[in-house]
C-alpha cells in the first residue's frame, strides 16, 4: 500500500477549515502561479508583434536577436515550470488530506 | 556514396529494432515487469509524436520561406503544457476516470454518449488526418528520392515505394496496435517504440544542427552573422498569422487524435502530467533549437529552387557527410513513422468504436444475446480500419500529387481537429454545453472548414476557379477565401477565424437554446466536476440470470482470463470470497460497463450492456420518469388524502347530526313519558274522586262538594299543562304569531306584578327601581308580560326566605334592555342551574306543583322576541335574567 493510500483511509475531518496551514497556504499559491504562467508565457510571446519590421521603413531587428528574445523566453518558461513542477512534487508529499492532493486510484 | 540499397537496408534493419523494442515492452508491460515503462521520461517522449516528419522536414522548409514563423507550431503547444494545471490535468482525470478510447469518445461520452457525435468527431478526424498521413508518406518518398538521385544505379520508382511504405506502416500498426485489446486500451510496446523514435529524431536534428553550426558555419557567433545576412534576417512576421498559428497549433495539441492517444489514453500517472509540463516544452525547444540556421546554411550552400523541406537531408549530403545524412534520414523517417502509426491506431479504434460495432450490434439486435467472439470483431474491424486510413492517405498523395508545401497541408489539417475544440472545451468546463450545441458548432466549423480551406487547397479543379474568384453563382460574398466580403487577409488566418468563431457561437447559442438530456447532464457534471467525484452515478438493475450472460459477452471482450479475474474480483467485493458469479448490482454494472468501454468505447459498451441487461436497464431518464411519476402520485395521494379528511370532517358532523337526533329522540321519549305521567296524576284523582261520588251512597253534601272542588282543581290543572304544552308546542315548531305593540317597561311590570301576586298563598315583597323602568319597549306585551308573571309567580313559590323579598331592576347594557329578577332565598344548586330551562324540571321536591314547564316556555318566548332568559349565578339568591335588544325599540321610535 502506497503513503497515498494510507493517508486516504485516515477518517477525513468533517468540513475543511476556511484557513488553511502555512503549507498548505504556500501550496495553494503556489498553484495560483502556476496557473498564471501560461498568461505569461501568452504574453510574453506576443510581445515580438510590436517590434518594428521591415515593412514600415523602419529598419527592422534583426533575425537573431528576435531568435535570441524567443528562446530565452521559452527557456525560461521552462524553467520556471521546472520549478514549479518540483516544488510541487516536494509540498505534496504528506498532504493528501487536502482535496486538490486526491490522487488517482484505480 | 550511400546506395540506396544500403539506405533501405538500414530502414529495415531500424524497422526490425522497432518490433524488438516494441515487442519487448509488451512483453515486460505484460509480466508486470519494466517499471521504466511507466515512468514520466517515456510519457514525454511519446508526446514528441506531434513532431512529425511535418517538423523534422517541413520546419527548416517553413524557416526558409518566413523566417521564424516556424516556431508559432512549437510556442502554442508549448502554452498548452505550460497551463496543464488549468486544462490537460482535467482532460487526463476524465479521460481515466471515464476510461475514454478517444478523443471521439470523450466528445460521445460527455454528451449523453451520443454515437451521432462520435460518428462526426470520427469523420472530421478521418478527414483531417488523411491529409496528414499522406504528408508523411510523402516526407518519406521525398527523402527516398533525395538519395535516389544521388545513387544512379539505384532503380527507384516513386509510386511504389510509396505504396510500399503505406503498407509497410499499415502493418507495423496493425501488429502493435492491435496486438491485443487492452481493458485500458494501453499499448506499452508502440509507446516504448514511439519514445525511441522520439530519440532518434532529437538526436539526428540535433546533429545535423551542430554540423551545420559548428561544422560549416564555424561558431555560434559566425552563424547568427549568417543568419542576419540572409534574406530571412531581418523580424518580419505578419501578426494576424502569427497568433493565429500559435493558438491553432495549441488548439491542435489537444484535439489531434494522435495527441489525444498518447496524451491522455496512454497516460498511465497523472503525475507524469507534471514532469511533460516542463520536459516536453524543453523537446520542443531543442528540436526548434537549430531550425534557423539549418535553413539559412541551406539557403546559402545549396542552389537556387532547391526544396526548403530537405535541407536536414540536403545540407549533409551537399557536404559529402552521408553516414549524416543517413541519420538525418531516420530521424525524418522515424518522425514519419510513428506519427503514421499512432494517428492510425488512434483513428482505427475511433472508426471501430464508433462506426463499425453500432453498425454490427444494430444488425445483432433482437438475438437478445451478444452472439459470436466480440473480441475478433473489435480486432478485425481496427486492423481493416488502419489498412483503410492507410489507403486513404496513400489515394490522398497519389491524388493532390505531392506537389503542395509541406507545411501547408499540415495547417489544413490543425485546422480541421481544431474544430473539436470549441465541443471539447465547452464540455470540460460549461455545464450548460448541450449535444444539440456541439453537434452544431461541430457541423458548422466543419462545413467552413472544408468550403474555405480543404477545397480551396486541394485545387486540382474540386472548386472551379471563377468560384475562388467571384464565388459560387456569382455571388461575391461566398467567395471561399474571402467571406462576407472580408479580403485581403491570409487565407488560413480567414479560414481559421470565420470556423471557429462561427463554431463557438454556434455551440454557445444552440447550447443555450437547447435543452440536455438526463444522461446529458449527469455527464456533464461528472466531467465539469470531475475533481470533486471521479465516480459515476447510473443505475443498471439486473438479476441474477443475467451473470451468466454478461460473463460470456465480456469474455468476448476483454478475453477469457481477464473476464474471469473481473467477475472474482467482483463477486470477493460483493461476497467477500470467489467462486461465484457475482450479483449484477448497479455498482457492478456500471464498473463493468467502463471496463468494457475502454474496449469498445463508451457508447457501444453502453449499448452492449443495455442489450443483455435489456429492458431492466434503469437509465437516468427511466430515473427521471420514476421520479416524475412518483411526483404525480404524491400529488393524486395529497389530494386523496385532502378528500379524505374532507370526508372523515363530513362523518363527524353526520355523527354529530346522529347524535343529536337521538338526544332529540330521547329527549323526546323522556318528554313522552313525562307528559304522561304529568297528565296521570291528575287524571288518577280525577277518577278516584270522580268514582267515590259515583259509587258512595250517602255522601254528604259538604264531602261532595270537597270532592266535586278537587275533581274541578285537578281537571283546571290538567287544562293548563295542556295549554302550556300546546303553548310550548307553538313556540317551539316558530309558528307563533308574535302580536307586537308599544308600552312601557313600567307599566308591563307593573301589570306582571299583580296579576301574579294575585291569589298568592305567601306574602312576596316586591322592590322596584320605577326611575330606571321608564324603557319603551316595541314588543309582544303579552308574551313578555307573561315571561314576567311567570319569573314572579316563581319567586314567589319557591323562594325559601323567611320574608320572601323579590328585587326587580331594569338596566340599559350595550344596547340591551336587561331585566333582572333577584329574589332572597337560597337560590338553585350549581348542579341544577343547566337544567332549570329544561322541560319538565323542576327543583326539589314537588312540593308547589308546577308541571316544570314554566321557565321553558319564558326561553322559547324570549327567543321568539329576540332576546334571551339566562339565570345568573352568584347573586345571592335565585335570579334571573330577562334581556331584550334595544332593536326593537329603536325600530319603534
Amino acid at each position: 500500500m502506497s503513503p497515498q493510500d494510507a493517508g486516504e483511509s485516515k477518517p477525513s475531518p468533517v468540513r475543511p477549515s476556511l484557513f488553511l496551514e502555512r503549507q498548505s497556504y504556500r501550496r495553494r499559491r503556489l498553484a495560483d502561479a502556476a496557473r498564471l504562467l501560461p498568461f505569461l508565457g501568452a504574453a510574453l510571446f506576443a510581445l515580438p508583434l510590436l517590434w518594428p519590421d521591415s515593412s514600415d521603413g523602419t529598419k527592422a531587428l534583426p533575425l537573431s536577436s528576435a531568435i535570441f528574445y524567443i528562446f530565452a523566453c521559452w527557456g525560461a518558461l521552462i524553467l520556471v515550470n521546472v520549478v514549479f513542477g518540483f516544488a510541487a512534487r516536494r509540498m505534496s508529499v504528506g498532504e493528501n488530506a487536502e482535496p486538490e492532493a486526491e490522487t488517482w486510484r484505480r | 556514396m550511400a546506395t540506396l540499397n544500403v539506405l533501405i537496408l538500414v530502414c529495415l534493419g531500424y524497422v526490425v529494432l522497432l518490433f524488438g523494442v516494441a515487442f519487448v515492452a509488451d512483453r515486460l508491460a505484460a509480466s508486470g515487469g519494466g517499471k521504466w515503462l511507466r515512468s514520466p521520461l517515456i510519457y514525454t517522449l511519446s508526446l514528441s509524436i506531434y513532431c512529425t516528419a511535418w517538423t523534422f522536414y517541413g520546419a527548416v522548409g517553413n524557416a526558409a520561406r518566413s523566417g521564424l514563423e516556424f516556431v508559432t507550431i512549437y510556442l502554442g503547444p508549448t502554452l498548452v503544457m505550460v497551463s496543464w494545471w488549468w486544462g490537460l490535468r482535467k482532460l487526463v482525470r476524465i479521460g481515466r476516470s471515464q476510461r475514454v478510447t478517444s478523443i471521439a469518445d470523450l466528445i460521445s461520452s460527455r454528451y449523453g454518449k451520443s454515437n451521432t457525435l462520435a460518428i462526426c468527431v470520427t469523420t472530421l478526424a478521418v478527414l483531417g488526418g488523411t491529409p496528414y498521413i499522406a504528408l508523411q508518406l510523402q516526407s518519406i518518398t521525398l527523402s527516398f528520392s533525395i538519395f535516389a538521385e544521388a545513387d544512379p544505379a539505384g532503380l527507384y520508382r516513386e509510386g511504389s515505394s510509396v505504396f510500399w511504405v503505406a503498407a509497410g506502416l499499415a502493418v507495423f500498426a496493425i501488429l502493435f496496435g492491435t496486438r491485443n485489446l487492452d481493458v485500458n486500451e494501453r499499448h506499452h510496446g508502440v509507446v516504448t517504440a514511439i519514445a525511441l523514435e522520439s530519440v532518434v529524431k532529437l538526436f539526428a536534428l540535433l546533429a545535423v544542427g551542430f554540423f551545420v553550426v559548428w561544422g560549416i558555419a564555424g561558431g555560434l557567433g559566425p552563424t547568427l552573422d549568417r543568419i542576419d545576412a540572409s534574406k530571412i534576417g531581418q523580424w518580419q512576421v505578419d501578426a494576424g498569422r502569427w497568433t493565429t498559428l500559435v493558438f491553432l497549433s495549441a488548439a491542435a495539441f489537444v484535439c489531434l487524435p494522435r495527441m489525444f492517444q498518447v496524451m491522455v489514453v496512454e497516460n498511465d500517472d497523472e503525475s507524469h502530467l507534471r514532469t511533460a509540463s516542463w520536459a516536453f516544452p524543453l523537446y520542443l525547444l531543442l528540436m526548434s533549437l537549430f531550425v534557423v540556421p539549418i535553413a539559412v546554411v541551406g539557403l546559402d550552400l545549396l542552389p537556387e529552387g532547391s526544396n526548403p523541406d530537405l535541407f536536414v537531408l540536403t545540407v549533409p549530403l551537399s557536404q559529402g557527410n552521408e553516414w549524416l545524412a543517413m541519420l538525418s534520414f531516420i530521424g525524418g523517417f522515424s518522425s514519419a513513422t510513428s506519427m503514421v502509426i499512432v494517428t492510425a491506431m488512434a483513428l482505427s479504434t475511433m472508426v471501430s468504436n464508433h462506426v463499425v460495432m453500432p453498425i454490427w450490434l444494430n444488425t445483432q439486435e433482437g438475438t437478445g444475446s451478444v452472439s459470436g467472439d466480440v473480441r475478433t470483431i473489435v480486432l478485425l474491424a481496427r486492423r481493416v480500419s488502419i489498412a483503410a486510413i492507410m489507403a486513404l492517405g496513400y489515394f490522398y498523395y497519389r491524388l493532390s500529387g505531392g506537389g503542395a508545401a509541406l507545411a501547408s497541408i499540415g495547417l489544413v489539417a490543425f485546422a480541421g481537429i481544431s474544430q473539436i475544440l470549441p465541443a471539447l472545451v465547452g464540455g470540460l468546463f460549461w455545464r450548460g454545453a448541450t449535444r444539440t450545441g456541439a453537434l452544431v458548432g461541430l457541423s458548422v466549423g466543419f462545413a467552413l472548414w472544408i468550403y474555405t480551406m480543404l477545397l480551396p487547397d486541394m485545387g486540382g479543379g474540386i472548386i472551379p476557379n471563377s468560384v475562388i474568384e467571384y464565388g459560387p453563382f456569382g455571388w461575391g460574398w461566398l467567395r471561399p477565401q474571402a467571406l462576407f466580403g472580408i479580403e485581403g487577409m491570409d487565407p488560413l488566418v480567414h479560414s481559421v477565424l470565420w470556423s471557429l468563431s462561427l463554431n463557438t457561437i454556434a455551440f454557445c447559442v444552440a447550447s443555450m437554446l437547447s435543452f440536455p438530456s438526463p444522461l446529458e447532464r449527469l455527464q456533464g457534471a461528472q466531467f465539469v466536476n470531475v475533481f470533486d467525484h471521479s465516480t459515476a452515478l447510473r443505475g443498471w438493475t439486473g438479476s441474477v440470470a443475467q451473470s451468466e450472460d454478461l460473463m460470456i459477452m465480456t469474455q468476448r471482450i476483454l478475453g477469457t482470463i481477464p473476464a474471469q479475474e473481473f467477475f472474482q474480483a467482483e463477486a470477493e467485493r460483493q461476497n467477500g470470497r470467489r467462486g461465484r458469479l457475482p450479483e449484477p448490482t448497479p455498482g457492478f454494472l456500471e464498473r463493468l460497463e467502463r471496463e468494457l468501454s475502454g474496449s469498445v468505447g463508451a457508447a457501444t459498451a453502453h449499448a452492449m450492456i443495455g442489450q443483455i441487461v435489456g429492458g431492466a436497464s434503469v437509465s437516468v431518464e427511466d430515473l427521471l420518469a420514476v421520479a416524475d411519476e412518483s411526483a404525480q402520485l404524491l400529488e393524486y395521494s395529497s389530494q386523496l388524502e385532502a378528500k379524505s379528511a374532507e370526508l372523515s370532517r363530513t362523518a363527524r358532523q353526520l355523527r354529530e347530526a346522529n347524535t343529536k337526533l337521538t338526544q332529540v329522540s330521547m329527549q323526546k321519549d323522556a318528554f313522552l313519558s313525562q307528559v304522561s305521567h304529568e297528565l296521570r296524576t291528575p287524571m288518577t284523582s280525577i277518577r278516584a274522586f270522580s268514582e267515590i261520588m259515583r259509587d258512595t251512597d250517602g255522601l254528604s253534601a259538604a264531602e261532595q262538594k270537597r270532592y266535586a272542588a278537587i275533581i274541578h282543581d285537578e281537571a283546571l290543572r290538567l287544562t293548563r299543562l295542556l295549554d302550556d304544552l300546546l303553548d310550548l308546542s307553538v313556540l317551539e315548531s316558530g309558528q307563533v304569531n308574535l302580536n307586537m305593540g308599544d308600552g312601557t317597561l313600567r307599566a308591563m311590570l307593573d301589570r306582571a306584578v299583580s296579576s301574579a301576586l294575585a291569589g298568592g298563598e305567601r306574602p312576596l315583597s316586591v322592590r322596584r327601581v320605577r326611575s330606571s323602568e321608564r324603557i319603551q319597549l316595541h314588543t309582544d306585551l303579552d308574551r313578555l308580560g307573561q315571561v314576567f308573571i311567570n319569573l314572579i309567580s316563581n319567586a314567589q313559590k319557591y323562594c325559601d326566605a323567611a320574608e320572601p323579598i323579590l328585587t326587580i331592576s331594569a338596566h340599559d347594557v350595550g344596547g340591551q334592555v336587561v331585566i333582572d329578577f333577584i329574589d332572597n332565598g337560597s337560590g338553585i344548586p350549581p348542579e341544577a342551574q343547566s337544567m332549570v330551562f329544561e322541560k319538565f324540571s323542576r327543583v326539589g321536591s314537588d312540593k308547589a306543583g308546577g308541571a316544570g314547564l314554566g321557565l321553558a316556555i319564558c326561553r322559547e318566548i324570549m327567543q321568539r322576541l329576540g332576546g334571551e332568559v339566562t339565570y345568573l349565578p352568584g347573586q345571592g339568591g335565585a335570579a334571573f335574567r330577562v334581556s331584550l335588544p334595544l332593536a326593537y325599540r329603536q325600530a319603534a321610535q
